[in-house]
């Protein structure tokens, strides 16, 4: 550039270089929140202590206990495999076929998550009573679970750069080994993050499956609540144990590559292939798991409204209310978690290490806990060290952003692995603070994973009962913990309405998802065809 | 990249509005004269508020409620112990105040709301007071079963007879006392033995997660019987109407083990700071005041209280024979849990 780059690199980019080899401030913040997220472990701990090693043992080797262990397994396994084959499926469906209606499919398969649990595991009983077991609990959590597999490889999907996919298809491999070979390693670490959340869900998870007849090591954990709230909350090391070896086994399976763009040049979108044909297949498959997983529900909510002798139909005014207060919870909880997860994001994909990694996988750990464990340790925690905050709105949304951490974090990290680190540096190298570059250069780069983590959280926030109950403002109620006063009290045609409202929320982000990247894929297909030669491709 | 720069500033600003909001929420509603009680509640909350509203009229005093199940707000209370913001605690069943007693989180009832109630119904103590009552029956289907074929003891239930016949749900609270029942009358050898056959007898459907379950899927007719509470009854009834019911209750013989009375009841905390306000809503809940707005709810309990007469739909309270089996036996339920624990229901 200027005559003196034979002799001397310019200061930033010295700056740069010099940085490079320490730690960094990313690492300790990253580990202050790691810690934050981790503090749920300490009450378990206290708890095992109080229970004492003799009530855990008698409680946990019993034949029970070790058959509920056997079904959590099972159930895990089998739900995992069929969540991540649909969830990709969709995703593939929406992101890479010129489907009709693209939009409205997109909302209308992330609306699983905002069934309440308790609804779709009623639903389906009500349905068949006879269908119990362990493919009637699959059923129902494969359900409600694939989305969180959907999100996260539809927005690595819409990253992706076709142009791998386009050298490999010149190269002679056919569609399926092209997707095999080229396309799942892009989306690798979407789906193995996403299948990581799904198990760790599974494991604190009960609700949804008990009405099934289904039992696992978390049902344990809450009858023996009843008793012996101590030993319940030891009960729960197991379940982190498990959880640990699922975490482990990622890191063997996930060896994750630099998947980010080749091209630095203009970034090019895949093209959405016409399906002819396979048009109507796909869309009837499309609407048959819809049917299935949010259809089936709703048409149980609406036979609840029909039946139900009791005109207490709630006032609109309480709705409102609570669709207020579960709006703003869970939005603030949303960005609370995404905000949270972006360092950790950043720091565990820039550069891998050991230390990286560990602290990394740590924050996941807390997603294998029954929501009202982490509840009451937040209890413990604000109660002893920051009892002004205790009940007020700050530990509620506190609460959100821990339990459901993980889904943002998967989504940030997508993201973040496929922008690629060297634009940053060219931004530095070309003179700009880090503020800067990061504001102009990688926030953009990482919008779509902080948009689809915000998406997630706030859908799932928007059903999370058990910890609401605990730490919410007294007096203060959201649609779920209304719904759930009504539906305990076999209230179900009152409790329905707000089932409903909670569903009909759930479009809110879906349409926005939808739409924002609409508008970043018109915008860049018009850069496109202002940079490409016309004669040589057909218009789109 | 102008229109992303837009969203974030339209994002920010929306989150801005969204912790402004909610800020002003919670500091609002900080009282502006009157006094006002935190109660946290695990009955029915319907029937609490309507109890609520008519002890506001009554004395000015408000009533803050924080609803949840009686086991979670046990842990809550005994997690935040003297630093708890709740002043009464109304719960579903008596073994919860039992345990909180025994940790010395409850403060003594008034001698004249005591004495509303029988004093079988309420802790030995003075700690904790009952308020209303549930009475365990058998629920059968009535197109598949007569009211002469079925079984008049409880141990009945566990004859081979009834295999596939039966549902049970043994996380439910309301089941201990009748595991207790039995226990303290045939001993705690026979009533384990009575338990195994139980779990014979309802396998598969020895897991029903709640009663509201049981009693739907004997209306459906999945099932042929079920052991629950009364007003679990009443209430589906209440929800879908009679004639969509093709379910019946069945009492057991006079004094037989099976047959007890269940007391929901309600106790003050010792970190309570408004001690006397909340004494004075123990006793407006267990006052003849009281005790009609919960006979005329639809929450489809015995009011226990003051010789008030019960919701007319239920059978006369003067007509129950139960057995004697009373709170004081019931204690905190841990012979209960342990025999289910031992029977591998739990």
């Amino acid at each position: 550039m200027t005559s003196s780059t034979a002799t001397a690199t310019p200061a930033p980019l010295r700056a740069l270089r010099a940085r490079r080899g320490r730690a960094g401030w990313l690492v300790y913040v990253s580990i202050v929140i790691a810690l934050g997220l981790l503090s749920p472990l300490v009450l378990v701990g206290l708890d095992a202590r109080q229970a004492g090693w003799t009530e855990i043992h008698r409680v946990l080797f019993r034949a029970r206990s070790q058959r509920l262990l056997v079904n959590t397994v099972e159930l895990s396994v089998v739900v995992v495999t069929a969540a991540a084959v649909l969830g990709t499926a969709a995703a593939w469906c929406t992101e890479r076929c010129a489907l009709p209606l693209r939009r409205l499919w997109t909302v209308l398969l992330v609306l699983p998550i905002a069934v309440p649990d308790f609804v779709a595991g009623y639903a389906w009983h009500s349905i068949r009573p006879t269908f119990t077991g362990l493919w009637a609990a699959a059923l129902v959590m494969t359900l409600s679970t694939y989305p969180l597999i959907y999100l996260p490889v539809a927005a690595a999907l819409r990253r992706a750069d076709p142009g791998v996919d386009e050298v490999a298809r010149s190269l002679g491999l056919g569609r399926a080994a092209t997707f095999m070979r080229v396309t799942v390693p892009q989306i690798r670490p979407a789906l193995i993050g996403g299948s990581l959340v799904v198990i760790l869900t599974l494991l604190s998870e009960y609700g949804a499956f008990e009405i099934v007849h289904f039992q696992t090591f978390t049902t344990e954990i809450f009858t023996e609540f009843q008793f012996d709230q101590a030993a319940a909350s030891a009960l729960s090391v197991p379940l982190v144990l498990l959880g640990l070896l699922v975490l482990t086994g990622e890191s063997r399976i996930g060896r994750r590559g630099r998947v980010s763009r080749t091209a630095s040049a203009a970034a090019r979108l895949a093209r959405r292939r016409r399906l002819g044909y396979a048009t109507a297949p796909v869309l009837a498959a499309l609407s048959a798991l819809i049917a299935l997983a949010v259809g089936v529900p709703i048409g149980t909510l609406i036979y609840w409204m029909q039946r139900s002798e009791r005109s207490t139909l709630p006032a609109a005014a309480t709705v409102g209310k609570a669709t207020w207060a579960t709006v703003d919870y869970s939005a603030l909880g949303a960005v609370v978690a995404v905000a949270l997860a972006l360092p950790i994001a950043i720091m565990a994909v820039r550069r891998t290490s050991t230390a990286r990694r560990l602290i990394e996988r740590s924050t996941y750990l807390t997603q294998s806990l029954p929501g009202v464990v982490i509840a009451l340790s937040l209890v413990f925690f604000s109660i002893r060290y920051a009892y002004p905050l205790y009940q007020t709105s700050l530990l509620l949304v506190a609460a959100y952003a821990i339990l459901h951490f993980p889904l943002a974090l998967v989504c940030v990290k997508v993201s973040v692995v496929q922008a690629p680190p060297r634009l940053g540096d060219i931004g530095r190298s070309l003179g700009r603070g880090p503020a800067a570059v990061f504001a102009r250069v990688t926030l953009p780069l990482i919008a779509p994973g902080l948009l689809a983590g915000f998406c997630l959280v706030f859908l799932t926030a928007t059903t999370e009962l058990t910890a609401t109950l605990v730490l919410a403002p007294t007096g203060v109620h959201t649609l779920a913990t209304q719904f759930w006063a009504y539906q305990s009290e076999a209230a179900y045609g009152a409790a329905a309405p707000y089932a409903l409202v909670i569903i009909a929320l759930a479009a809110l982000p879906g349409a926005l998802l939808g739409l924002w990247f609409d508008r970043e894929r018109y915008s860049r297909l018009a850069t496109e065809q202002y940079s490409r030669p016309a004669a040589l491709e057909p218009a789109t | 990249m102008g229109h992303m720069n837009d969203a974030v500033r339209c994002l920010a600003a929306g989150v801005v509005t969204a912790l402004l909001a909610t800020g002003c929420s919670t500091g609002s509603g900080s009282g502006s004269g009157s006094q006002t009680i935190t109660l946290y509640n695990a009955q029915h909350e319907q029937t609490t508020d309507a109890l609520i509203t008519a002890f506001t009229q009554q004395t000015g005093i408000k009533v803050k409620v924080r609803s949840d199940g009686e086991d979670v707000l046990t842990a809550q209370l005994e997690q935040e112990g003297s630093k708890s913001p709740a002043d009464v605690f109304y719960t579903e069943n008596s073994p919860w105040l039992a345990q909180l007693d025994q940790k010395h989180l409850l403060a003594p009832i008034d001698a004249a709301t005591l004495q509303q109630v029988p004093s079988t119904d309420s802790a030995s103590t003075g700690d904790w007071i009952g308020v209303s009552a549930r009475v365990s029956v058998l629920v059968y289907d009535t197109d598949k079963l007569k009211a002469s074929q079925l079984p008049t003891s409880i141990l009945d239930l566990a004859d081979p007879q009834w295999r596939g016949k039966l549902e049970l749900a043994p996380a439910e609270t309301d089941f201990w006392p009748i595991v207790s029942s039995v226990a303290k009358a045939y001993g705690d050898a026979k009533a384990l033995t009575w338990l195994k056959g139980l779990k014979s007898n309802a396998a598969p459907n020895d897991t029903i997660p709640d009663n509201e379950t049981v009693v739907s899927d004997v209306n459906k007719g999945t099932n042929d019987m079920g052991l629950i509470n009364h007003y679990y009854f009443y209430r589906l009834q209440a929800e879908i109407g009679k004639p969509a019911m093709h379910a019946a209750l069945s009492f057991f013989a006079p004094h037989d083990p099976g047959y007890v009375l269940d007391i929901s009841g309600a106790g003050i905390l010792k970190s309570s700071k408004h001690e006397a306000a909340a004494q004075k809503f123990v006793a407006f809940l267990t006052s003849a005041a009281g005790q009609t707005i919960l006979a005329h709810s639809d929450s489809f309990e015995y009011p226990i209280g003051d010789h008030v007469a019960a919701n007319p739909e239920l059978p006369p309270f003067a007509s129950l024979l139960p057995n004697s089996f009373s709170v004081a036996d019931l204690g905190t339920g841990d012979d209960a849990k342990t025999l289910l624990q031992e029977a591998q229901l739990l």
